[in-house]
């Protein structure tokens, strides 16, 4: 654990100082601890462990956009489990209320079946199509297309500044769309 | 989108650099600081006797309990801006106006009096004070908020209770300059009061605005 935890930190500060590989290769690491946390808690509040993909995107979103209140000199766990907690919490609260009646539906039509288990999440996507047209273009070309801010910028006609401008606007406004739906 | 695919993404962002927590909430300190400062050129202005008014101990006094108020406030609602901040070791900061009160009121009644208590407490500026604290923090408030949206709290309310602390403490600080009760009596009494009722409506705002 400790070990883990230590990488952890060091991968962030790498990535604080400008390193987007050590980036990529800490969210990579963090995302099956955070998934299976995820599971965890939907299992505990009786829900179905479907949702946790959702939870995953969200506190990742929550990881990237709130970076800078963590500080270098400190672990970086506790603030990681920190913005997961406070996350999970809020998802829970939020689908206790609306889902406990779609269960008792679900386990009325469907009995006995195991609940489905994936690794999809549509929360994020589904709000991708609410954003500004460029937004999403810059979001897409990235995310689902794989091309670079270069290639992006090429695609569409743009500076390479105007799409990391793009880019960034779109992960913050996706993020204020799920917290506030 | 499935969950690689935003990795990838987020990673793309990463040469976005925001700025410190600290740096924002100054920066909207300072934009809301003149709406206040109107408010206080427009309706109450300084006491006229405030040249006089500076050799007298207690109302110099009332400037330390607000500032003691205001500056441990904006220290801890900065710290509580980062989500792993916990209160256990940082709450004795806010009870250094309590404190500075509680001096104040001993040294007062230690010494003859010029007036009879009750005068002293109730003062004769005491609905002034109620209005004119929570008018002047407002827009304070607003920009503590819109500064502290751009940490993590954990505990928003709470977050919020701070921002209205710190408001209250900075509108307090330019409210003692116009007032002419010096009694900490009277400060205890009607500035605290103010106080709550900004740091209310700050936690109440604050558990809204401050989710993240």
């Amino acid at each position: 654990m400790r070990g883990r935890e230590d990488e952890w930190t060091g991968l962030m500060r790498s990535a604080m100082a400008g390193d987007d590989v050590a980036y990529h290769r800490l969210l990579k690491a963090i995302t099956p601890v955070l998934r299976a946390a995820a599971r965890r808690g939907l299992a505990r509040a009786g829900q179905p462990p479907d949702q946790a993909e959702d939870i995953v995107q969200d506190i990742l979103l929550a990881v990237h956009l709130k970076r800078h209140t963590w500080d270098s000199e400190a672990p970086f766990a506790p603030w990681l489990f920190a913005i997961a907690r406070n996350k999970l919490i809020d998802a829970l609260r939020r689908r206790g209320r609306r889902i406990f009646v779609n269960i008792d539906d679900f386990a009325e039509t469907l009995p006995g079946e195991a609940p489905q288990e994936t690794a999809s999440a549509s929360e994020v996507a589904a709000q991708l199509n609410t954003l500004p047209q460029r937004q999403r273009d810059v979001l897409q070309s990235i995310a689902v297309d794989s091309a670079s801010i270069k290639d992006t910028a090429a695609k569409f006609s743009m500076s390479e500044g105007a799409v990391r401008v793009a880019l960034h606007r779109g992960l913050a406004a996706l993020t204020a769309r799920l917290r506030d739906r | 989108m499935d969950t690689d695919q935003l990795i990838r993404t987020l990673a793309a962002d990463n040469a976005h650099r925001a700025p410190r927590v600290g740096a924002v909430l100054t920066m909207a300190l300072l934009v809301a600081a003149p709406l206040s400062i109107l408010i206080f050129a427009t309706f109450l202005g300084v006491r006229p006797d405030v040249m006089s008014a500076m050799h007298n101990p207690f109302f110099d006094m009332k400037f330390a309990v607000t500032l003691s108020l205001a500056i441990p406030a904006i220290i801890v609602s900065l710290h509580l801006s980062r989500p792993e901040a916990l209160m256990r070791g940082w709450g004795w900061l806010l009870l250094l106006p309590v404190g500075l009160l509680a001096v104040a009121i001993g040294g007062e009644m230690m010494m003859a009096p010029a007036m009879p208590m009750t005068m002293r407490l109730v003062g004769k500026n005491s609905r002034v004070c109620l209005a004119a604290i929570p008018a002047m923090g407002l827009p304070l408030l607003a920009g503590a908020l819109f500064g502290l949206r751009h940490g993590a709290p954990s505990r928003p309310a709470l977050a919020g209770a701070l921002a209205g602390m710190l408001s209250a403490g900075l509108a307090a600080t330019l409210y003692a300059s116009h007032c002419t009760d010096d009694s900490p009596l009277f400060v205890a009494t009607w500035y605290t009061l103010a106080t709550a009722l900004v740091t209310a409506i700050g936690a109440l705002v604050g558990s809204k605005v401050l989710r993240y």
